[in-house]
Order: structure tokens, then sequence, then C-alpha cells
């Protein structure tokens, strides 16, 4: 046995090639458990790609990849999964409540009720991301943060050691932004989960980040976030000038400040 | 005018005419056909199939026609051509909604060769009118069993594997994730899919389809959200439309289709009016979210996913 835990994510020289073409390679990095990954690279730089990798829906090119300890493959229970646009997909046809019982038993073949039990465990979930008052009302009917919410419920659900979020903040307001930000930091902290996080925008995750993976010049590198935010990293990265502001307490805020459309 | 007042005339001895053989035998075939098309209308609605349902009933038509041709029972021919449709159509993709335009040419292809098939098999208008508008009053007692077989497979296999089906379906991405068979799940539906239109095609043909296949469900879903429920609901919907349809269609002596047809579309408004009154009537508790108003009580505890 390791003195430290299991890292959450292990890349050994991985190369991922999608349709012929190289996503990305030599990734070589481990993302320790416990910490708040942002995932950020520019457009198609594959970040969306390294999930589908973790989730085993996409084998890899070359080298290793570990998650949780184990390789990776469909269907591991131990990961909670929010697709890009998730609940923009999701029409009128299903109760919050019943999205969330799928996360627990939607695998499950045979004619079988959901027992107590897991009712108890799709209540807490909701619960726990502050849903429960619109748990029995259809996705349609809810707003962005609430669908958002029901989205994060359904990942927490059967009690996820690695939660990986694609974009939950994109079409967000402020508001509802910096509460999904303070729960992710909750989930952190009560369950000691870790989570990743694809987001555009650094800015509003800060405060709960503790790692980045950047995806740079078709390689994905992993660094504690204040190695992260510097600004020619930053600007490297995004191909735009971005400033870095260090307020008084501490907070780190990131400006892109490149040439003047106009 | 007076035309059409001859020919819709009431028969005062409707009672008698539903006692009989052909009567019986298309309240039987009309109620399976009932049961498997409001089981899978849910699915049909929220996968996007609804064209791809539409199509294969088109795809159906020459397999009719083709049976016709070489001699075949028609349910075989529709069978065929509806199961390898679906097939097709199945492997192409998960969501056929997203493949409009291959569809829509198989479609016409399938029309045309129905057609071909048709006048090959020098078949006469009224063997065609039967496919393309139903004869349910044609339903004979072979094809009484079939049905009962048929409705038998859809309801087992929806039972076995209707939550993977509702999971795939609603959220194809996670359940993909969480290792459900996304793919080989939209195969077996389409199958499912296929042999229900098999026989709703006998039913009401393969114009007014859309009204025992969809219609139900789309009506059921105005009401509840939860799938169960809108099964049960669907199903209710288009038994009372092919019932009500018979009966209507024996008091003036006309083809039931169109009476079953009207009856579930008339339902689908009435959902429609009375879920939109409902609406603007003051929202229940709830936070500031713009349709608060969920058309049902939802107190049930038992889920039935």
């Amino acid at each position: 046995m390791s003195p430290t835990p299991t890292p959450a994510l292990v890349l050994d020289d991985v190369s991922v090639v999608r349709a012929g073409r190289t996503v990305w390679s030599q990734g070589t990095l481990a993302v320790p458990a416990g910490a708040v990954v942002g995932v950020i690279g520019p457009n198609g730089a594959g970040k969306t790609t390294l999930f589908q990798v973790a989730l085993g829906l996409l084998p890899v090119a070359a080298g290793r990849v570990e998650v949780l300890g184990a390789q990776p493959r469909r269907g591991d229970r131990r990961i909670g999964y929010v697709p890009q646009n998730y609940t923009a997909a999701l029409g009128d046809a299903i109760r919050c409540r019943d999205l969330v019982t799928l996360g627990l038993t939607g695998h499950r073949f045979g004619l079988r009720r959901t027992s107590d039990a897991d009712r108890a465990r799709v209540d807490e979930a909701l619960r726990r991301v502050g849903a429960l008052e619109y748990a029995d009302r259809r996705m349609s009917q809810l707003s962005g943060g609430q669908q958002q919410r029901v989205a994060i419920a359904q990942a927490i659900v059967d009690d996820a050691e690695l939660l990986l979020l694609d974009e939950p903040l994109a079409n967000l307001d402020l508001r509802n932004q910096q509460e999904i930000v303070t729960l992710l930091g909750e989930l952190r902290r009560e369950r000691s989960v870790t989570i990743m996080v694809v987001a555009h925008d650094l800015n509003p995750l800060l405060p709960v980040l503790t790692d980045a993976v950047y995806l740079l010049d078709g390689h994905p590198h992993h660094d504690p976030i204040g190695e992260v935010v510097q600004e020619d990293l930053l600007t490297h990265l995004y191909g735009t000038t971005v400033r870095v502001v260090r307020t008084a307490q501490g907070d780190l805020f990131t400006r892109a400040t490149g040439p003047d459309p106009a | 005018m007076s035309a059409v007042a001859a020919s819709v005339q009431f028969q005062s001895d409707w009672w008698q005419v539903l006692q009989t053989d052909f009567m019986r035998n298309a309240l039987l075939g009309g109620s399976l056909v009932a049961i498997a098309a409001g089981l899978l209308g849910y699915f049909v609605v929220v996968r996007s199939n609804a064209f791809a349902a539409h199509a294969l009933a088109h795809i159906g038509f020459p397999g009719a026609t083709g049976a016709l041709l070489v001699g075949a029972p028609v349910t075989l021919g529709l069978a065929v051509f509806c199961v390898g449709g679906g097939l097709l159509i199945g492997l192409l993709g998960r969501r056929v909604a997203d493949r409009e335009i291959a569809t829509g040419t198989v479609l016409a292809f399938a029309t045309g060769l129905g057609v071909l098939f048709a006048s090959l098999a020098s078949a006469n208008a009224s063997t065609t009118t039967s496919v393309l508008f139903g004869n349910l009053l044609a339903v004979s007692d072979d094809e009484l069993v079939v049905f009962a077989l048929f409705t038998l497979a859809v309801a087992v296999v929806l039972a076995l594997i209707g939550r993977p089906l509702v999971f795939a379906s609603v959220d194809p991405a996670v359940a993909e994730a969480r290792g459900v068979p996304v793919r080989a799940l939209g195969v077996a539906f389409v199958v499912l899919l296929a042999l229900t239109i098999t026989m709703a095609v006998q039913v009401v043909g393969t114009l007014l389809l859309f009204g025992l296949v969809v219609t139900p469900a789309a009506a059921a879903l105005r009401l509840t959200a939860r799938p169960g429920r809108v099964a049960a609901i669907a199903v209710a919907i288009a038994l009372l439309s092919v019932w009500v349809g018979l009966v209507l269609a024996a008091m003036v002596d006309l083809p039931p289709s169109f009476f079953v047809v009207t009856v579930s579309v008339l339902v689908w408004v009435a959902v429609l009016v009375v879920v939109r009154a409902r609406g603007r009537a003051p929202a229940a508790a709830g936070s500031g979210c713009a349709h608060t108003a969920e058309g049902v009580p939802t107190a049930g505890r038992a889920s039935v996913l």
C-alpha cells in the first residue's frame, strides 16, 4: 500500500487519436485525490476528450490511464458525470426526481420497483444540492441554475468519488455561477470527492480550485492552481493577453486585455 | 349534399353489428394494437422518433403490396419490411431525428415501391386503400393470434428493458457513461416499434398511424412526466379511441379508421386546452419559475420508472 491516497486520475505518456487526428499526446500527470481541478484550454484542445478517456468511452492510442486506481471502464459507478450542454438536451418528459433516480438505478434491467432505500438516497442527493423543493417538477420547468443542481444531484446520488463536470457554469448568470461554485466547495469538503471541472472562464471557479489541468500546445499538463494563474502562461494558453489581478483578500482575477476588437 | 347525407346514415342495427364475428375481431385486434402503441408512445415522443414511426409505416406499404404480389400474408410482408426498415434505421443512429433527410428519402422510395408492387400485383383499389387507411373490420382469426403474440412480446421486452431504455432515451450521454448499452437498446426499441406498426397499419393504415402511436402519448405527456403513468394513460386513450371509434363506425356504417383517429385527436386537443387553462390559474407554491403548475398532483410516492 502506498502511504499517500491513490490519485484520482493518472496519465502516463498518453496520446489520444480521434478520427485519425491526434487530439493531444504525451500526457503525463497525476491528479491527487480530493482536488478540485479546473480543466482549461482553448476550444478544441481536447478537454471533453480527457473526460471521455477517464469514463472509458474513448480508448487511448498510446500510454496508460488509471482512474481511481483502476483502468478506465464504461459504467464505473464511482464516477459522476455531467456532460456539456447537458441540461439543455433534457426536455419536459422527465421529472427532476426521476432523472436523479436514473443515476442510481437506470442501468438495472428487469421489472423492479425503486426501493425505499434508493428513494431515500435520491432525496438526500436532491437535498444536498438544494433541489428538493422543485424535485417533482419537470426539468424543462426549471431555470438553468436549478437544472444544473439537479444534474449534479444525479452525478452524486451514487456516492461518486470522482465528479467530472463539463462546463457546469455555461449559460448561468453570475449569482447562479457563484452558488454552483460554493456547492462544489461544500461537496469536496463533506464527501472528500475529487472534482474536475471543464470551464472556459476560470474566474468564478478560482475560490475553490486547488489544481488545474491545462491543455497547451497539444499536451495536457497539471499544476497546483497558484502556478497556473500566471500572466505569461494564461496568455500563451488562450492566445490573447491575460492579466492577473490580486486583491487584498487574496482573490485572483484574470482578465483578457487583448487588442480592442473595435 | 344529398349524396353525402345518403352515405352518412344512422344504422339502427348497430348493436347487432357490434355482436358480429368481424366486429369482435376488430375490437380484440384494435385493443391489442392500442395496448402496444400506448406502451411505446412515451419512447417515440421522448426519442423524437415520431417521424421514424411514420416512415416505418410507409416502409411497410411495399411490404404489404409485395406480399400481395407473391401471394404471402399481408401481415408477414408488413412485419418483414417494418422490422427490416427498423433495424436499418436503428443501426444508422440512435437519434433518428438527426437523420430526417435520409429517413424522408427512404420513405419516398418505399412508397414508390409500394405503388409499383400494387400495380404489378394488379391489386384492386380497395386492397391498396386498406393498407393506406387501415381496415380494422378485416382482421382475421389468424391475424388476431399474431397480434396477441406481438403485443405480448412488446409488453414483456418493455418490462425487461424499460428502465434502462428510459435512461437511454432521456439522457443518452450519461446513460452511456453509466454503462447502459444505449445503442443496443435503440435497436431493440425500433424492432418493438416495427412490430407495433405492423399491427397498427392494419388498424388505422399507414397514413393515419400517427393518431394511434404518437397522439395518445403526446396527450399523456401533457398530464404527467412519469414514464409509467404516461404509458398507462396513453394505453387508456388508445383503447378509448379504438372502442369509441368502432362503435361510431358501426352506428353510421363507415370505415373505423377515421373515427379511431378522430377520438384520439379530440382527446389530445381536450388535454391541451385543459392543461393550458390550468397553467393560467394561480401557480402552486414554489420558487420564482415561469411554469410551476404540473398538470397532475404528484402525491403518489411509488415510482413506476
